[in-house]
């Protein structure tokens, strides 16, 4: 697979070079990386990349990003070689070294690499590049087995046994097995909704998986969560706040995957997952306490209900997102609190899973 | 006792005040109010009659300026010209009598407009020295020379004859004046380095032979044996008349009535205008002129402003021309950009008057500095009084920063540009007698301005095109920073071998040369540029500059 990469990267090099030496300007081409560029159907379940490309000629205006995509490439080139890895960050101070090529800020550094993983339409694990991110958390009814870095000799890794703690999901994952009974699994947004759960074993009483996301869900946390659903064909619930960005940026990038990571959404999405709450009408059923909604928070409903191919596909997410902008409210998960420390445990995780079929898509 | 009354003891203290003691009392009504201004004065006055006189006389002018220390803040001033030479009879009157010239009763663009110039001072010299004048003037070969020693009778403003003797002199016709006064040499923008160079970059015509006080030669060698055309001589416009003057006009006149009085004595009047002015006045047209008393006179002032009259003829004015003011920037100034423009003729009171302005732009020139603004004056340099004169004030409310220049409000501009603005004009209208600075008429502003659009238009075309080919040599030199990049990423990428690194960079050069077109270069292309020239009375200019200061202080 990785060689793959390489000769995908040594390609695109040698047309560049050959049309220099015709005396053309030579140009390199990349899929646009947007909601615009994506499509979203049921059957295949993710947000598709479209045939959309951005063109990248050699002038004045692009002179210097040109010059740092292949120095990129390059550098991408000598990690596979040498079987090396580099951090979006370590690769930033490797730019240090370009002279006035260098990056000047890593978000510079993020992009140009996020242009050669889909100019490769590879992940960029394969690239040689990794994440600095987390990948999310997890605890439960689940045994990871893993290799020694070392001796290569296998490691079971039982996620019930983490005390109050829990299992990091590693970056790299692709080797990883799984061994569970568990009835589903729960991905939930925030740290402290987690250690609740945590502390009082509810994947215990529940039999299930328990994963933090902590915020908008990284690749390897997507990548984490389809390998084992897959694997072990468990259906996947997802449990965030009540505002536009719960629903949207996290449980959408989720499930289908995000217009800015479009050609590989395929391997990291999470197709199968349904979105547990908490609702607009929770807001309403359990007389939640509630903040009003952000300006920005209107506008990426709106956005969504306009553009998003997710929503327009999804009639009951157009509903709560107008619900949404209705109630002019949001409510995040720890509001349950309100009504009892283990409300959440005890009343409304039982009462909503007892329910799937009222999920939201 | 009856007491005699107060006014009696009074009068016996009033009497006449003579001119010459007049300004023996108000020097800087002249130009004489300090030691360097006295003699920078001086030399320009004596100059300025020799090349009225050449001119006059259409001789190629050669004058030669001495400058000698004579120490203690005393100096000999020697100033000679090869001109048409004065009659024995009026030397006396021309050089010690003050208001006696042949240039205050006509109308005709010259230097000289008084006839108060050298005669204060020779009146300045005697009355810092105690010493007179030495005059020797020669009007042909047949002739001989005259030799005069002359001092002013200050009381009643006679010339007071020293000496008087007939020499021989070598020189064909010509006159040299020799005065020692008090004064003080330096250098700088105000000096007498300064002024004769200025004077030689407009005058091309001019051969100016100057000995410093530290007895250096500087020789400004003639550039063209083209005398300029002569001004002609033009009658007054009846708007430019004043009741004095009018009067004046009335007592000495050969006309019999005064319909032909206007029609003779003035220009643009025929006898239809004069009927009409006569009508607007309620004077009859055949009245005697001798005949018109003050009240007439007045009613005569007003039937004119009532009567339209057209403008003055022009033809009188001789510009130094817009190829000549751009030529002078160019002997004076490196720069990379430079335009000269003369406007068509205008009327101010009823004298005809033609403003010329050139700029010199970029080059050698500070970006941080005001501008330089070069005053001219029928050819001569005005050196003092910028602040009052009309010039600067023009300069001043030109919204410079439109043509590229920055400006703050009521400053001159910044940037790096000389600019050179000239009035033409018959009757030059001065501030004071010491013709230092041109007054404010709305008439003249309103020139000015219109010829500092013209040349500012010009020079934003340049400055603008200008930017953009710096901007595009920026361009340039970024994209010749990122060329060796792509070429050492794609040998890292392909493993290819230097040369074709090499061949790499080549052809992008050449790609991106392609897709832009050539660049445009800037520089300065200045053939005319006499850098001997220029470097006249610079040396000095940081030291002045320093005392100026000091001077605010005390």
């Amino acid at each position: 697979m990785k060689n793959n990469a390489l000769e995908g990267i040594k390609e695109k090099a040698k047309d560049v070079y050959n049309k220099i030496m015709k005396k053309k300007a030579p140009e390199l081409d990349l899929p646009l990386r947007a909601l615009s560029n994506v499509k979203y159907d049921n059957k295949n379940g993710y947000f598709e990349i479209m045939g959309k490309m951005k063109n990248r000629t050699l002038t004045v205006g692009t002179i210097k990003t040109f010059a740092q995509t292949l120095r990129m490439m390059s550098l991408s080139k000598q990690l596979i070689e040498t079987d090396d890895i580099a951090s979006k960050r370590e690769a930033y101070y490797i730019s240090k070294n370009w002279g006035e090529a260098k990056f000047r800020e890593q978000p510079e550094s993020d992009t140009v690499m996020d242009d050669v993983e889909a100019m490769m339409m590879v992940n960029r694990e394969q690239l040689g590049f990794i994440p600095e991110e987390k990948g999310g958390e997890v605890a439960g009814k689940l045994v990871v087995i893993d290799r020694d870095t070392e001796t290569k000799k296998e490691l079971r890794i039982d996620c019930t046994k983490f005390g109050s703690g829990a299992y990091s999901i590693p970056i790299s994952l692709e080797h990883l097995k799984f061994e569970t009974d568990a009835k589903f699994i729960l991905a939930i947004e925030t740290a402290g909704m987690f250690q609740r759960l945590v502390k009082h074993k509810y994947w215990k009483t529940a039999n299930c998986i328990l994963v933090s996301m902590g915020g908008v869900p990284t690749r390897a946390c997507r990548r984490f969560i389809r390998k084992l659903a897959d694997d072990k064909k468990i259906p996947v619930y997802v449990f965030c706040d009540n505002d536009p960005y719960g629903h949207m940026n996290i449980y959408r990038t989720l499930k289908v995957g995000s217009g800015n990571s479009a050609h590989i959404n395929k391997y990291f999405c999470v197709p199968s997952a349904k979105y547990l709450g908490v609702t607009p009408q929770d807001v309403i059923d359990y007389k939640l306490p509630t903040h009003p909604l952000k300006e920005v928070d209107i506008k990426r409903a709106k956005d969504a209900l306009k553009n998003d191919p997710f929503v327009q596909h999804h009639k009951e997410w157009q509903k709560a997102l107008k619900q949404i902008i209705e109630m002019k409210v949001r409510a995040e998960q720890q509001a349950l609190a309100a009504w009892g420390l283990n409300f959440v445990i005890e009343k409304y995780l039982p009462d909503k899973i007892k329910h799937p079929e009222k999920f939201l898509p | 006792m009856a007491e005699t009354p107060i006014a009696v003891e009074l009068a016996k203290k009033q009497r006449e005040i003579g001119v010459a003691e007049f300004f023996a009392r108000n020097r800087h009504l002249l130009g004489f109010d300090n030691k360097r201004k006295a003699l920078m004065t001086t030399i320009k006055e004596a100059v300025d009659n020799s090349l009225d006189a050449c001119e006059e006389a259409s001789v190629l002018p050669e004058i030669s300026v001495e400058v000698i220390d004579m120490g203690n803040d005393r100096f000999r001033v020697i100033i000679e010209d090869n001109g048409p030479g004065i009659v024995k009879k009026q030397i006396p009157h021309i050089f010690a009598r003050l208001l006696y010239g042949s240039k205050f009763f006509k109308l005709s663009q010259s230097r000289g407009q008084q006839g108060i110039g050298i005669s204060a001072s020779v009146l300045y010299a005697q009355l810092t020295t105690g010493k007179p004048a030495k005059i020797i003037s020669k009007i042909s070969k047949d002739h001989e020379a005259h030799y005069y020693e002359l001092k002013i009778d200050t009381e009643k403003n006679k010339p007071d004859i020293l000496k008087e003797e007939t020499i021989t002199w070598e020189k064909e016709h010509g006159t040299k004046i020799e005065l020692e006064l008090e004064g003080s040499y330096q250098g700088g923008s105000q000096s007498i380095d300064q002024y004769l160079k200025q004077t030689a970059i407009v005058n091309p015509h001019v051969t100016l032979i100057y000995t410093n006080p530290k007895a250096e030669q500087l020789i400004f060698a003639r550039a063209t044996d083209q005398l300029p055309p002569k001004p002609e001589e033009i009658k007054p416009h009846p708007y430019g008349v004043e009741l004095g003057i009018l009067m004046n006009m009335l007592k000495f006149t050969e006309a019999r009535t005064l319909q032909s009085f206007l029609t003779n004595e003035f220009s643009r009047v025929g006898p239809g205008t004069a009927k009409e002015i006569c009508e607007n006045s309620s004077i009859l047209p055949n009245t005697k002129p001798n005949n018109i008393n003050r009240d007439m006179a007045e009613q005569l002032i007003q039937g004119i402003s009532k009567t339209k009259i057209i403008s003055p003829p022009t033809n009188c004015i001789s510009p130094i021309g817009e190829e000549l003011v751009e030529k002078g920037l160019r002997k004076e100034i490196n720069a990379e950009f430079y335009c000269a423009t003369t406007r068509p003729p205008a009327v101010y009171r009823g004298n005809p008057f033609v403003v010329e302005a050139g700029i010199a732009y970029g080059g050698e020139q500070s970006a941080d500095d005001s501008a330089k603004v070069l005053r001219y004056a029928n050819r001569v340099p005005l050196l003092f009084q910028h602040g009052a004169c009309a010039i600067t004030k023009s300069v001043l409310s030109t919204a410079w920063r439109s043509y590229g220049l920055n400006q703050s409000k009521g400053s001159l501009p910044i940037g790096p540009v000389t600019m050179v603005i000239s009035i033409n004009s018959v009757w030059v209208p001065f501030t004071s007698e010491s013709k230092e600075a041109i007054a404010h008429y709305p008439e003249i502003i309103k020139e000015i301005k219109l010829a500092l659009q013209e040349i500012g238009r010009k020079l934003s075309v340049y400055v603008h095109k200008k930017k953009r080919i710096q901007i595009e040599g920026a361009k340039r030199s970024y994209i010749e920073t990122y060329i060796p990049h792509v070429a050492e990423a794609l040998k890292e990428l392909l493993a290819y071998k230097k040369e074709d690194e090499e061949k790499v960079k080549e052809l992008l050069a050449e790609i991106l040369e392609k897709s832009r077109g050539t660049l445009e270069k800037i520089e300065i292309d200045n053939p005319d540029y006499d850098e001997d020239l220029a470097n006249i009375g610079k040396a000095d200019e940081d030291g002045e500059k320093q005392k100026t200061l000091g001077e605010v202080g005390e």
